[in-house]
């Protein structure tokens, strides 16, 4: 067993792994019937799924001689990235009510997601009744 | 062909195969909806899958030259996510 064959071995363990999460996060997000369980299948694809795949190219360029990192660049971004949008996702479903609302806050009246400014009320109130 | 580079090369077919798929089946959430948080999960989805397909294929050719590309795509999926929601939130992205 040489590094050649054990790295072959572990880029495509990793591609394995990799294709195998993105395909059942995928699943997860076409199956489940709630938006905001929805939300949760889809972070493993950008997390375990891709990480795999980059760290299957890490080690493949390892196995073939020039050694390079890049590829740890784009999963530092994606793994820095990947909670941030998901907040914002969860706060526009929130917003567009498309989950039960959150309990009222202890000490304003609602949460500034689900609050409408003073200017846009009346617009509001017609959106309600129609 | 050794047994290793065998069972690469199977792994590769696998991992083209099963991100394809994932591709269409967020395509396929991204059109059904039916809300608007489901649509931009979608396409945040369908960017990562990409990032995925260009890695591979520039693991299946042996080459580096498509590490920029993945870069940038990853900053622009990133980017546009947050924008969609913004203008969801806000009505408005800068503000």
């Amino acid at each position: 067993m040489t590094f050649e064959v054990i790295g072959t071995y572990a880029v495509g363990l990793c591609l394995l792994i990799g294709g195998a999460f993105a395909l059942i996060g995928t699943i997860g997000l076409l199956k489940f019937n709630d938006s905001m369980t929805r939300l949760h299948a889809p972070t493993k694809v950008g997390t375990i799924g891709v990480g795999a795949i980059l760290l299957a190219s890490v080690i493949n360029s390892f196995v073939s001689g020039e050694g390079s990192m890049h590829e740890l660049l784009i999963m530092a971004f994606l793994f820095v990235t990947a909670p941030i949008s998901a907040n914002f996702i969860a706060k526009v479903n929130i917003h567009k009510r498309a989950c039960d609302t959150p309990p009222s806050p202890p000490r304003d009246d609602t949460w500034s997601t689900l609050a409408v400014p003073e200017a846009d009320r009346s617009l509001a109130d017609q959106n309600a009744k129609v | 062909m050794s047994a290793a580079s065998d069972f690469l090369s199977i792994a590769i077919i696998f991992a083209f195969v099963a991100i394809a798929l994932a591709q269409v089946m967020s395509m396929i959430r991204l059109v059904i909806g039916p809300t608007v948080g489901d649509r931009i999960l979608a396409l945040d989805t369908m960017v990562v899958n990409a990032i995925g397909l260009i890695v591979l294929l520039g693991l299946a050719q042996g080459t580096q030259i498509y590490f920029e590309v993945t870069l940038i795509i990853a900053m622009l999926g990133f980017v546009s996510t947050v924008a969609y929601a913004r203008f969801i939130l806000r009505g408005d992205i800068i503000e």
